[in-house]
């Protein structure tokens, strides 16, 4: 039985899925991996990555806080902010850094403070993922592969 | 009757008038395109952050006290947003929404602190008000109005980002107290022909009301509550789930009800510029038809100069 999931943004839907086999949230309370009849679970989200992974295929996004719902046969993630991770662009992220940190010099106001803190745990998230990135479409190892 | 240089002279004005608006008709129709894109894209979140309200409202523990679901009792100063557009040119759109907001307020009979979004907004009000203190019939509630923010020059293609300021001003406002209840008054798009003004109450946050109304009809109205009966488990806890839905939930209204505002403004002023254009259009037709009869007037009348004089020699001569 998959699970349904969507992902939407304040400013836009990102994906939605009714196949999904797994997805793995990055919540505040700790990552949490949700197989088809989860428990129903209303959680906040960490700055962090989703995995929605659905056949052989994972797919990656990036969150930037909000809410999980999660019911045994959907998941609705509401992220505050959030792109998927083939969209990120590594050199526009070290740039965006170097932007922040620029910024954090010259004593900035509360609303850019805000920013600065997002680009910079952004740059950080980005450059995590990009270092153990799984190639899409990679086969998922399983148990019986081993033996 | 004008001479033909100076019916020539109207005609190149009102030509160049007819340019001007034209290019403002085209600037509105592309903001219109803008502003409603943006309005579609946020939908889903808000639909699903109500869905979320919606199914903790239906577990039995009910739903934990968070300050901006505050109903206060009684109310006795009110908050109102009121958005209008920075310019004019855009046919009744400033007036008309300005005009609804006060017949509100006249009726509510509440003190009001004001907080205006669009410059010609903001204006019209502190005339208004200053109106109020000199009248010396109004009733006492009308002296104590009072704006407390002014916001002016959006963008079209409007953002999370350019609400944050309005929206951590409305909510210091209900938060400290100096209000109990805050209404907005927006422009709701219909289509390009029409848009309607509207005034809505925005907090406290009622979700859980069977008619509440939402802006715009920017969630459906009976979202699916799967959840009854059946218990969630929270985490951290239910306080830090509602901390994060619904300020969100509050701030994309104002950004749709701005947004709504924006292409209703947007199409008025496409509208009226229409308008103008064609209006200049049947102007500049009827100087053409008066310049050539001037013209042909002129000429005729030079002509019979000419048969005179002709007509007149010959008759010299004959005798």
């Amino acid at each position: 039985m998959p699970i349904e999931v969507q992902v939407v943004s304040r400013a836009r839907e990102l994906y939605s899925t009714e196949n999904a086999d797994m997805v793995i949230i990055p919540g505040s309370e700790g990552e949490m991996g949700v197989l088809p009849g989860h428990t129903p679970v209303l959680t906040t989200l960490a700055f962090g990555e989703l995995r929605i992974i659905e056949g052989e295929d994972i797919i990656g996004f990036v969150v930037y806080g909000g809410v999980v719902d999660v019911r045994p046969s959907k998941v609705v993630v509401l992220a505050d902010d959030a792109e998927s991770v083939a969209e990120i662009d590594l050199d526009e992220v070290e740039a965006a850094r170097q932007r922040a940190q620029q910024l954090m010099a010259e004593s900035p106001t509360e609303d850019q403070r805000w920013q600065i803190a997002q680009e910079l745990r952004r740059a950080e998230i980005a450059a995590r993922i990009q270092r153990r990135r799984i190639p899409s479409g990679a086969r998922i190892r399983s148990l019986d592969d081993e033996a | 009757m004008p001479t033909t240089r100076e019916i020539k002279r109207r005609i190149v004005t009102v030509k160049n008038i007819t340019q001007v608006t034209r290019a403002l008709e085209a600037v509105a129709a592309s903001n219109v395109r803008k502003s409603q894109n943006a309005a579609l894209a946020s939908r889903p979140y808000a639909q699903h952050a109500y869905e979320v309200l919606v199914n903790l409202a239906a577990q039995e523990r009910g739903v934990p006290q968070h300050p901006l679901l505050e109903v206060r009792d009684p109310v006795e100063t009110i908050g109102m947003m009121v958005i209008a557009g920075d310019r004019g040119l855009a046919g009744a759109y400033n007036t008309n929404i300005i005009r609804r907001a006060l017949r509100f307020v006249e009726h509510y009979g509440r003190p009001v602190r004001w907080i205006t979004v669009g410059r010609r907004g903001g204006d019209l009000i502190r005339r208004w008000i200053a109106q109020m203190q000199d009248s010396e019939t109004a009733e006492p509630f009308l002296k104590q109005q009072e704006i407390v923010a002014e916001f002016s020059h959006l963008p079209a293609d409007l953002d999370s980002p350019d609400v944050k300021p309005i929206v951590r001003v409305l909510f210091d406002e209900f938060m400290t107290v100096p209000v109990d209840e805050v209404f907005i008054a927006y422009t709701h798009f219909i289509n390009t022909m029409t848009q309607q003004p509207r005034v809505l109450p925005l907090l406290p946050l009622r979700p859980f009301e069977a008619k509440s109304r939402t802006i715009a009809e920017l969630v459906e109205p009976d979202p699916e509550v799967e959840m009854r009966g059946r218990t969630y488990q929270y985490e951290p806890d239910a306080l830090a789930i509602l901390n994060e839905v619904i300020p969100a939930f509050i701030e994309l209204q104002i950004l749709q009800a701005i947004r709504e505002s924006l292409s209703s403004e947007h199409s008025a002023r496409m509208v009226a510029m229409r308008n103008a254009s064609e209006s200049a259009d049947a102007l500049s037709e009827a100087l053409q038809v008066e310049f050539n009869k001037a013209r042909q007037l002129a000429i005729t009348s030079e002509i019979l100069d000419i048969i005179g004089g002709v007509e007149a020699l010959s008759q010299k001569n004959k005798t």
